[in-house]
């Protein structure tokens, strides 16, 4: 299956991504997110974060997800490569997602071409048809 | 939509449904049909139906599709019964735009440019990966925070008649940091004085056209040929988490049912997570002011080690496109306080405002509107009439016309930086990709963009500059 496609977006970026479960349609937005900066492909597996979000929707749950990719680069530059574990649990109506994220340090040999700001609610959706997820997302560039 | 013809330049959605007040866009035919193109007339008539809202909800000629209010958007809020909205403002809150003038001309630097852009490059950290040179501490940047570009001139940063140039003297007095995230401050903490990537950009200028000779000359603009520096940055990442942190807080706080679009999430200005945001965003902004005065220094410290001076590299003014501020402003015959959200707009007061530089007060501020890269850029003069027209407010720059994705399909960044080359221009850039995304025929014309702002009169042509060395992040 396709991990993600990128969709034409006058301003910004807008992706979809896709998964047979909630859980890998979360991750491959992730990459998705990854490529609108770096090839994710590239990022060796040298360094890993644990990542933590909960929301109240799964809409607000993947933009605090979404949201830690840029942050890990401004405060760790952590280029995101991988990502592992990942789990999505409701309870008491909160829902919560623990994960693992791999990658390396930004290094010269690296190149960086964009520069997602913000992950935004616009256009978001989160929708199950045929045993297949998709997720689909406008980030601010 | 049904848009109503007011003139050649105006149009209006009249009010209806849920709306409190019309539209009215300010845009020629041509930048019509681009605006028609996507959601803004759907989001700016959103942003009508907003409590409190005044007057009119408007767009700018600029104006395109942006996240709850439209890129390009002005609106009006009484303080008693209106809101504040992190969408009104958007997430990179103060970007802007600052412009410094020097007495060299062209003749001056062609020879020298390649030198004087690569030592720029050197000295301002751009590019994604790239932190700033200065270590903070939590507690310098809460200072930061709360004093704006004041914190830079007094350690060392330009001189203290930048800050006179500088909207708001290049500090908001209601910041607050205290209301700002950790995480926000995480992310401020290793990009002050860093241009960033994406639209920013840093350019060495000369003026190839001026139109209106004596407002030029007030503003420290004098021939033709002569050599400007202009610097297109914002707050960075600190900026940007402020606003995601507030939509959220926002969200938990007061709901979303009912909104027609998430990101128009807002609080009454008078309640606390008003209050907060209000403070966190002027604490932002003052990042940007400091970030910006930290680049202007850099600038002047390499036109000197190269040229041999940064005399005369006086600042013309600074100015915020990203940003809401509480304003004095005439409603129903009634001046009022109000809190004015610009997004992708820049305040254009006429003479006589008191918050304008006093070398300035008698013809009006100066108004900068950067085109995209290696494209003219233009200085306009703020007017009287904005006041009644847009809430004294003009456009911001060209505005997107092609996605980001298909630029990097249809453009290369080498094609470009030798397009760029055979117009005399230099281009330096960390990425090449970024450059093919950034790509000049990717935007709308901003010559279009600023005509209209003339004509319209919300705010008039001064100088019209062009590149001649590029710096992108």
């Amino acid at each position: 299956m396709q991990k993600y496609r990128i969709l034409p977006h006058t301003a910004d970026a807008k992706f979809q991504a896709f998964g047979a479960a909630l859980e890998e349609a979360f991750a491959n937005a992730a990459l998705a997110t990854a490529s609108l900066m770096w090839d994710w492909g590239e990022a060796k597996n040298r360094q890993s974060f644990p990542v933590s979000v909960q929301g109240i929707d799964l809409e607000q749950l993947l933009y605090r997800f979404l949201e830690e990719i840029p942050f890990l680069l401004n405060t760790k530059k952590f280029l995101l490569g991988s990502i592992k574990d990942l789990r999505i649990e409701k309870s008491d109506g909160i829902y919560r997602l623990e994960a693992v994220f791999w990658g390396d340090e930004f290094q010269d040999h690296y190149e960086v071409f964009g520069d997602v700001k913000a992950i935004t609610y616009s256009e978001m959706k989160i929708e199950q048809c045929n045993d297949r997820w998709t997720i689909q997302v406008v980030v601010d560039m | 939509m049904e848009l109503k013809r007011i003139n050649d330049n105006t149009w209006e959605i009249p009010k209806h449904g849920e709306m409190k007040v019309p539209a009215l866009i300010y845009a020629s035919r041509k930048l019509l049909d681009a605006i028609r193109g996507d959601l803004t007339l759907e989001q700016a008539k959103n942003v009508a139906c907003l409590p409190g809202i005044q007057r009119m909800s408007y767009v700018m000629p600029d104006a395109h599709q942006g996240y709850g209010f439209p890129i390009g958007g002005v609106a009006a809020f009484d303080l008693e019964e209106g809101i504040i909205s992190p969408g009104g403002v958007g997430y990179d809150i103060n970007c802007g735009v600052r412009l410094l003038r020097t007495d060299y001309m062209e003749k001056d630097v062609t020879a020298r440019r390649k030198e004087l852009l690569a030592e720029i490059f050197k000295e301002v950290p751009a590019g994604v990966g790239k932190g700033g040179v200065t270590k903070l501490s939590q507690s310098v940047l809460k200072e930061i925070l709360v004093k704006g570009a004041g914190w830079a001139v007094e350690n060392g940063y330009g001189t203290s008649n930048d800050l006179q140039m500088t909207e708001e003297q290049g500090r908001m007095k209601d910041a607050d940091g205290t209301y700002v995230s950790h995480r926000a401050l995480e992310r401020g903490i290793p990009q002050l004085g860093t241009l960033g990537a994406g639209n920013h950009f840093l350019e060495i200028q000369k003026v190839d056209r001026i139109y209106d000779d004596d407002v030029a000359k007030v503003f420290g603009i004098d021939a033709e040929g002569q050599i400007l520096v202009m610097i297109h940055c914002g707050s960075r990442g600190l900026g940007h988490q402020v606003a995601s942190d507030y939509i959220q807080s926002m969200e938990n706080a007061f709901g979303i049912k009912g909104l027609p679009d998430r990101e128009l999430i807002h609080a009454p200005i008078k309640s606390s997570q008003g209050q907060q945001y209000y403070r966190s965003m002027s604490a932002a902004v003052n990042y940007a002011f400091a970030n910006r005065q930290m680049i202007a220094h850099w600038v002047r410290d390499v036109f000197k080690k190269v040229l041999g001076s940064s005399q005369g590299m006086r600042q013309v003014y600074d100015v915020c496109h990203n940003v809401a501020k509480i304003e004095k402003h005439t409603v129903e015959g009634r001046e009022k306080d109000l809190c004015i959200h610009r997004k992708g707009a820049t305040r254009s007061f006429g003479p006589g405002r008191i918050e304008i530089p006093e070398a300035y007060r008698a013809v009006g501020q100066p108004v900068i509107i950067p085109g995209s890269m290696g494209t003219a850029s233009y200085i306009l003069l703020g007017t009287p009439e904005a006041e009644a027209l847009s809430f004294s407010s003009t456009a911001h720059g060209a505005g997107r016309l092609m996605s980001r994705h298909e630029a990097i399909r249809r453009f290369r960044g080498e094609q470009i930086r030798d397009d760029l080359a055979k117009k005399g221009i230099e281009l330096q850039s960390t990425s090449w990709k970024g450059i093919a995304e950034e790509a000049p025929a990717a935007y709308k014309d901003v010559d279009e963009v600023v005509r209209v702002s003339h004509e319209v009169g919300i705010g008039r042509l001064v100088a019209r500059v062009v590149p001649v060395g590029v710096m992108k992040g």
